[in-house]
């Protein structure tokens, strides 16, 4: 501890004491708990009690009957365990029995504190800081703390609850260290007395007819299985599993969710699943006996696991594929979808559990479309993966939500009245679908999706999010729709959809709802992206009204929608998609154009989301080498700094530094890409000397930008101009020879232009520079020491302990100046 | 002494009764039944249309009674005329039920449409028109009247009005059946009403046709007609459109009524409107005697649009909800029409053309309007110009602003601002919606394009409308956009094929949908819910859409047509009065804790429905006189009553005292009632039942009497 702090430790520790000036805010007790931890991370505990005797006088000081905070209180027991995690320092304490007072009998734990839920925490956090050693073992057992840990478990504090069952593992796993960790045959029988007390509490546990003690036991097992994989488990859960096993034969399955956690914990297990022989058959006897809702999670776990019984896995997708089995054969589906799609058994068990209520049909079919859009794109999926009987059940789904499915049974039509305008089933459903397109279909299924999402697409009905994700979806079918062979087309299938579906889109770009029309320009953004290049597309694209109604959008009065369609509108002006015609009203009227649209968005659009679409557009073009930009490529870099450098948005103003690279890169030479397969633009021959290369950067004034972002008030826009400074400089050392030879009183000037820069004072422009004035500032700048510098954290000083301690003491001082103030 | 906490007592005792007293009220049973009829209607369709409106009959059964009708109007329907083509018979409507209450009879009226095609025939060619390959009737418009099989509108006493558009035939009875009583609605709903009225007058007058066409009415020419024309029913009561003499005359008949107002009806029943969310002014009904409670729910909507919310709260408690007037297109979400309606607009006047919206000038206009309001700056559309054409035009958008305490909270609070409820006074304001009362005059010199015009008639028969589809039907840049949910699109635009311009139809229907019936109903949890068959199942077309009906433990009770349905609650309680100077003189006994009872000798005297128990006169003295009274003076005999019995016999106690005086051989026995105590000896049996007990011995009177004092003894007396 430095010199500073320990100055200002006895003042805090009278401050803690004292009842009358309470801590306003826990938040710095935390930090400072925080700080002790690395002291005595670090260092020898024993020694910081001794060095600061004020610490041990605080401890000494909450046990006197008193009105103490709680706060304060759990922050001195947390303090005493952390100390006492050490053993040397742990004898020091029990020298004073100072901690059987703190943590036992006699202290708070009697007292009336131990109502305040967070005395209780930091008594169980001080305990399980402290129990390190085998000597804590014994004052554990001395005390009874184990008992008090027992009744812990129910509290009415879920904190300290859970803190309570991690306690219990973390204890089981200490006394259980020396002894059984090199003996896997060792009976519990032989096991330490405190381990034992904890089995047989969990035993008992398990044996009671009350929920909340089985889960409580369920959920230490968990813990225990899942962090420790020493052999003694594997004798523990030898002992434990037929009682484990009891639960199943019970109705219903009591605490079934912690239950299943921990099979699956047991199971992930490498001690348990390798030995244990009875695992797979428990595993196989609770999906059978669970309820469909219940076992989806465990049929999840099984088929995430790396090694698994090929039977077991197989039941388990049956468990999983079970609702949407239901779903086919209330639909009446083809017979053939419900041969691949097995519901061996377990069918009517899952229509009594879809059908009873909305709530319960709603949930479930949720989370099992979920778990299998979790499945789907794993290596140890189930194979054959059954994608055409999935995708005609996703189908069904989405069809009953929109009511156009034609349910042939009872239960079909109390599935349709449940899911009818269902937004959380089309979601999820939508997202199953979406990752459905992975895989191939037959094409009539094909047809069936594309019919189900244009429907979607179409039906005022849709709900904003429903809508997104069906353009989502949809996007992603047509990207994994087979392209023809010999063009780089879409297949005449997705084109004939895409026919349909661009009538639809100039409606959605004008609907009423903001997220509609943002949703409907990102989905074309993707397409022209993906699709913009191939004639088919074009020829559909041009003919509809999409163009001018992107454009119009970029005046809409929602700052998302026009960044949108700023994005949009760049891509279509790269693939040279926008329209020009001369309109009706304006005959022969010039149309503005779009480099002059977009530089009036950068530099007037009140809110920042448009502005840095434009700025992400034109780094696009310029990178692209667009037939506007490339004209006087130049100008519009010129232009592009100047506005941005303005910008009160630092991710505009780093987006012109990225913008300023790419120029740069291709000014120098180099090609911007890092793939060396990538195609890049033409770019001029190298530049024979340094000064003409560096020219065209001065003529844009790029330095003047790449200077004052150096100096920004953020950080990423400093830390991305130091970047390309460093690169510059770097790339200027490449032409070698002599440079930077510029007339010393001109260096000098700019160099105290930037350091009143630095200062805060960036009103005076640095004017054009010439090369080699660029070179010596550059040469001459510490830009190592500047990257140091940004990459530190900016609340590095603040974060000091010493100016927590000051804080705090600052805080309380200021209460007593209040005081006084009033009397 | 003043009790804290506003709590009252009533005393019973002499001294406390002042300025009359609070009077004691007393239960009678009462035996009647409920049933509901319902008398066929003109036409089916798949939603009926129940709208609201309720009549009331009273008519003398004795001096002191009333019986009472109510019935329920509903929707007038229309139909129209072309320039040059014009078409079909109007119907006004029909389908009825009634329910009757005893002396209640509760009338429902639901339902028009539309009729078109047919083939020329010789005998009408001139009444004919052949369009598009389809026959249209040119003649006047005629409307079909509320159908009468079941009632006789002259007995009719009281109408009550749920909402201006189901008020639309109200001329045809007060004017012309000899209806003589009152109608009750609430200010806007007679306001709107008239304005939608007058509109309708104004549009047919404004285009006088001499001649009607009633050849092709004739039963043998009719049915060889194609059809729908030759199930049309009941042609021949189709009428001519009234003119605004017989509207004034009609709706001077109307009493002004306001929400949760109790209107008494002779004593009988009270009536109640409460708001029904559906239009400005629209009511729902509360019909209630002191132990029933009915409800009648009609054109409903529990989204928040312009009116007041609808109140569900005043419903609770019902006996019966006779749930009417749901939306006509359950499966289209009106929110998601009216985004449908605002990119469909926004599309052709970026595309260079003019939107239609044929619609009433009152209702779904407003919200239309609202929604354009903050629609139009978004869309980039400030420049075009909306135009409202209707010869109610101003009057309407007027109105709209006036009615504030019948307004959503929303919008009543923008008054104390002070701003105009609705924006479309700022529409006004800054030249962006224009109304005008007619094509003509103004309208024609201001008309730009491309324009938005909102005008009527929905059915496109007559009105402006007609002009501007003849205007603007060539070109597909054009496009009509259809919101009224009463009208067929394809029907409304059969005279028009072909043509060009494209049609929309987004049906804007806020009433309650099936979904929301269900949460009103868990809401309101009536005991029992009538409805018309048509909502307990499925639409015929969909009939998977198990969600398209209503869902309701116990299941609703429905009707049909002509059905009549007895209503699963009988009358069992009267309300009584007892006089003050009457209750004084009881003495009430504690038979439980909080249980009195007291025997009271009155007069019932009843009259306008109301009962009242009164002192029995005194008997008067003789006046000395050796007079022998006639028996008719006699005043009725007040011979000392029997005590009344209160209590139980427990049978052990019971056979311990008959052992203690002297019986023998007691043998008892239990039956499924109570027991038997048999006397072997006295051969005499005691039968103990709950609520009787029998002696049965032979002859011997005085063994019965010892017995029946004994048993007397385990009884309370009073």
């Amino acid at each position: 501890m430095d010199p500073e702090c320990s100055q200002l430790l006895p003042a805090l520790c009278s401050v803690l004491a004292d009842p009358r000036q309470p801590v306003a805010d826990d938040t710095c007790l935390e930090k400072l708990l925080d700080w002790f931890k690395t002291i005595t991370e670090a260092g020898s505990s024993l020694l910081l009690l001794q060095e600061n005797p004020c610490l041990l006088g605080l401890l000494c000081h909450v046990l006197k009957p008193q009105d103490l905070s709680p706060r304060v209180l759990s922050f001195s027991l947390r303090l005493a365990g952390m100390l006492a995690a050490q053993e040397d320092c742990f004898q020091y304490l029990q020298q004073g029995e100072l901690l059987p007072r703190l943590f036992g009998e006699a202290g708070p734990l009697g007292g009336a504190a131990w109502t305040a839920p967070s005395v209780r925490s930091g008594w169980i956090q001080g305990l399980r800081s402290l129990a390190r050693h085998p000597s804590a073992l014994c004052f554990l057992a001395d005390c009874g703390a184990v008992d008090t840990i027992f009744s812990l478990q129910g509290d009415s504090s879920l904190f300290v609850a859970s803190a309570a069952g991690q306690l219990l593992v973390h204890i089981l796993g200490l006394s259980l260290q020396g002894p059984a960790e090199g003996h896997p045959g060792l009976q519990t029988g032989d096991w330490p007395v405190c381990a034992q007390k904890i089995v047989s509490h969990i035993e008992e546990s398990l044996r009671s007819a009350a929920t909340p003690q089985i889960t409580q036991a369920l959920n230490v097992l968990t813990t225990t299985f899942g962090h420790c994989h020493d052999p003694w488990t594997q004798v523990l859960w030898g002992r434990l599993s037929p009682l484990v096993a009891c639960l199943l034969e019970k109705d219903p399955v009591p605490a079934a969710h912690s239950l299943v956690d921990l099979l699956l914990s047991v199971a992930r297990s490498p001690v348990l699943s390798s030995s244990s022989s009875g695992l797979w058959e428990t595993l196989a006897q609770t999906l059978s006996h669970l309820s469909p809702t219940q076992a989806g999670p465990l049929a999840l776990g099984i088929l995430k696991l790396q090694e698994c019984p090929q039977v077991l896995r197989a039941q388990a997708f049956a468990v999983l594929l079970q609702p949407l089995t239901c779903v086919l054969e209330a639909t009446a589906q083809a017979p053939g979808l419900l041969d691949s799609l097995d519901g061996t058994g377990g069918a009517s068990v899952t229509v009594d559990t879809l059908l009873p209520s909305k709530a319960a049909c709603v949930g479930l079919l949720c989370r099992t479309l979920a778990h299998l859009e979790l499945l789907q794109p794993l290596p140890q999926r189930p194979s054959p993966w059954p994608q055409a009987p999935l995708l005609g059940a996703t189908v069904t789904i989405l069809r009953l939500c929109s009511g156009s499915a034609t349910p042939t049974s009872d239960a079909g039509g109390h599935l349709c009245a449940f899911l009818v305008g269902c937004v959380r089933v089309q979601r999820a459903a939508l997202d199953f679908l979406g990752t459905l397109s992975q895989g191939t279909g037959p094409r009539e299924l094909v047809t069936q999706v594309f019919a189900v999402l244009l429907e979607y697409l179409t039906s005022p009905d849709s709900s904003p999010t429903v809508l997104k994700k069906a353009f989502q979806a949809t996007f992603r079918w047509l990207q994994s729709s087979p392209e023809t062979p010999g063009c780089s087309d879409l297949d005449p299938h997705a084109h004939l959809f895409l026919r349909e579906l661009l009538p639809v889109l100039p409606k959605r770009l004008c609907s009423p709802c903001w997220e509609v029309r943002d949703s409907g320009l990102e989905f074309l953004t993707q397409m022209i992206g993906r699709w913009g290049g191939q004639a088919g597309f074009r020829r559909a694209l041009l003919a509809s009204e999409v163009p001018e109604l992107t454009e119009q959008l970029l005046r809409d009065p929602e700052s998302y929608v026009r960044a949108s369609a700023v994005a949009a509108m760049g891509q279509l002006s790269s693939q040279g998609l926008r329209v020009t015609p001369a309109s009706p009203e304006h005959p022969g009227g010039q149309q503005k154009s779009l480099l002059a649209e977009l530089l009036h968005i950068l530099s007037t659009d009140s809110e920042g989301f448009p502005r840095r679409a434009v700025m992400h557009v034109f780094t696009q073009w310029l990178r692209d080498g667009h037939a506007d930009v490339a004209g006087d490529t130049e100008r519009f870099v010129a232009r592009v700094l100047q506005v941005a450098s303005q910008d009160l948005d630092w991710e505009v103003r780093a987006q012109g530094l990225e913008l300023a690279l790419v120029f740069l890169e291709q000014t120098l030479g180099r090609p911007s890409s890092h793939c060396p397969y990538a195609v890049t633009p033409p770019v001029a021959a190298p530049p024979s000397s340094l000064a003409q290369a560096l020219r065209p950067l001065c003529r844009v004034q790029l330095f003047e930008f790449a200077f004052r972002a150096l100096f920004d008030c953020d950080r990423p826009v400093a830390q991305k101009s130091c970047d390309l400074l460093l690169f510059l400089r770097a790339q200027t050392a490449s032409y070698g020879g002599p440079q930077g030879s510029g007339s010393v009183p001109e260096v000098a000037s700019v160099e105290a232009a930037l350091q009143r820069w630095q200062a805060g004072d960036q009103g005076q422009p640095l004017g054009y520079l010439e090369p080699e004035v660029v070179v010596a500032v550059l040469r001459s700048m510490d830009l190592e020491g500047l990257r140091g510098a940004l990459a530190e954290s900016s609340d590095r000083v603040e974060k000091s302990p010493q100016s927590l301690l000051q804080d705090v003491l600052a805080t309380v001082g200021a209460l007593g100046e209040d005081e006084a103030d009033c009397y | 002494m003043p009790y804290p906490f506003g709590l009252r007592r009533f005393h019973f005792g002499k001294g406390s009764r002042q300025w009359g007293g609070p009077r004691k009220t007393a239960v009678l049973r009462r035996f009647e039944s409920y049933s509901l009829h319902s008398s066929p209607p003109a036409t089916r369709r798949s939603y009926p249309s129940i709208g609201g409106s309720l009549w009331l009959k009273t008519f003398t059964l004795s001096h002191f009674f009333y019986k009472l009708k109510l019935g329920f109007t509903s929707q007038g329907g229309f139909v129209s005329q072309l320039p040059l083509l014009p078409v079909r018979a109007p119907n006004l409507t029909m389908q009825c039920a009634q329910i009757q209450i005893n002396y209640y009879y509760v009338g429902l009226w639901t339902g028009h449409d539309f009729h078109s095609q047919f083939p020329s025939f010789a005998t009408c060619s001139k009444e004919l028109k052949e369009c598009s390959g389809h026959v249209f009737v040119d003649s006047v418009p005629e409307f079909c009247l509320p159908e009468t099989e079941l009632i006789d509108l002259s007995t009719v006493d009281v109408i009550l009005i749920s909402n201006y558009h189901c008020m639309m035939a109200l001329p045809y009875i007060t004017e012309h059946t000899g209806f003589t009583g009152t109608v009750y609605a609430t200010e806007p709903t007679v306001q709107i009403g008239r304005l939608l009225m007058e509109e309708l007058v104004n549009f047919i007058e404004r285009v006088p046709k001499a001649q009607s066409a009633s050849l092709w009415k004739n039963k043998d020419i009719q049915r060889l007609l194609p059809s729908p024309l030759k199930d049309a029913v009941e042609v021949s009561t189709w009428r001519r459109c009234y003119t605004m003499q017989e509207v004034n005359s009609a709706l001077s008949k109307i009493q002004l009524v306001g929400y949760s107002q109790k209107i008494e009806l002779f004593g009988a029943v009270q009536v109640t409107p409460l708001s029904s969310g559906y239009a400005l002014g629209s009511s729902n009904w509360i019909i209630q005697s002191h132990y029933e409670k009915v409800s009648y729910v009609s054109g409903s909507s529990l989204l928040t649009t312009h009116p007041q919310p609808m109140d569900q709260a005043s419903l609770k408690n019902s006996d019966v909800l006779v749930l009417t007037g749901l939306t006509q297109i359950p499966t289209a979400n009106p929110d998601g029409m009216v985004g449908e309606f605002c990119s469909n607009l926004a599309l052709t006047v970026r595309n260079g053309g003019n939107v239609l919206v044929p619609c009433y000038p009152s209702g779904v206009i407003y919200d239309l309007l609202e929604c354009l309001y903050q629609y139009i700056d978004s869309a980039g559309l400030s420049n075009i110009p909306f135009y409202f054409i209707s010869p109610v035009a101003n009057s309407s958008l007027e109105f709209s602003q006036i009615f504030a305490e019948w307004l959503c909270h929303n919008k009543q609070t923008k008054v104390y601002l002070p701003e105009p409820p609705f924006p479309h006074a700022e529409l006004i304001q800054t030249n962006k919606l224009k109304h005008y009362p007619s094509l003509h005059g103004d309208f024609s010199s201001d008309f730009r394009q491309p324009c938005v015009v909102f005008t009527g008639h929905p059915s496109l028969r007559f009105g402006d409308v007609v002009h501007f589809m003849e205007l603007w039907g060539k070109s597909s840049l054009n496009t009509v956009i259809f919101t009224e949910p009463d009208f067929s699109y394809l029907e409304a635009l059969a005279p028009y094929q072909p043509l060009a311009m494209k049609c929309i139809y987004c049906p804007i229907d806020t009433r309650l949908n099936f979904i929301q019936v269900s949460k009103l109903l868990k809401e309101v949890q009536p005991l029992h819910v009538v409805c018309p068959e048509q909502y307990t199942q499925p639409p015929p077309a969909q009939s998977h859409r198990m969600d398209l009906m209503i869902d309701c433990q116990p299941p609703a009770m429905s009707y049909r047509r002509a059905e009549v349905l007895a209503l699963p609650f009988k009358r069992r309680y009267e309300k009584i009065e007892i006089m003050p100077e009457l209750a004084d003189s009881l003495v009430p006994m504690e038979i439980k804790p909080g249980i009195s009872l007291a025997t009271v000798s009155a007069v019932l005297h009843t009259k306008d429905n109301k009962h009242v128990l009164q002192p029995p006169p005194r008997p008067t003295q003789p006046t000395g006189g050796k007079k022998r009274k006639r028996a008719s003076d006699d005043i009725p005999d007040c011979k000392v009553l029997k005590p009344l019995l209160s209590g139980s016999i427990p049978v052990e106690q019971f056979v311990q005292a008959l052992e203690k005086h002297g019986f023998s051989d007691i043998k008892v026995e239990d039956t499924a009632k109570g027991h038997i105590v048999l006397l072997q000896e006295a051969e005499t049996l005691i039968q103990i039942e709950e609520d009787s007990t029998h002696i049965i011995c032979d002859n011997d009177e005085m063994l019965r009497v010892r017995l029946r004092d004994l048993v007397l003894k385990f009884l309370q007396k009073f």
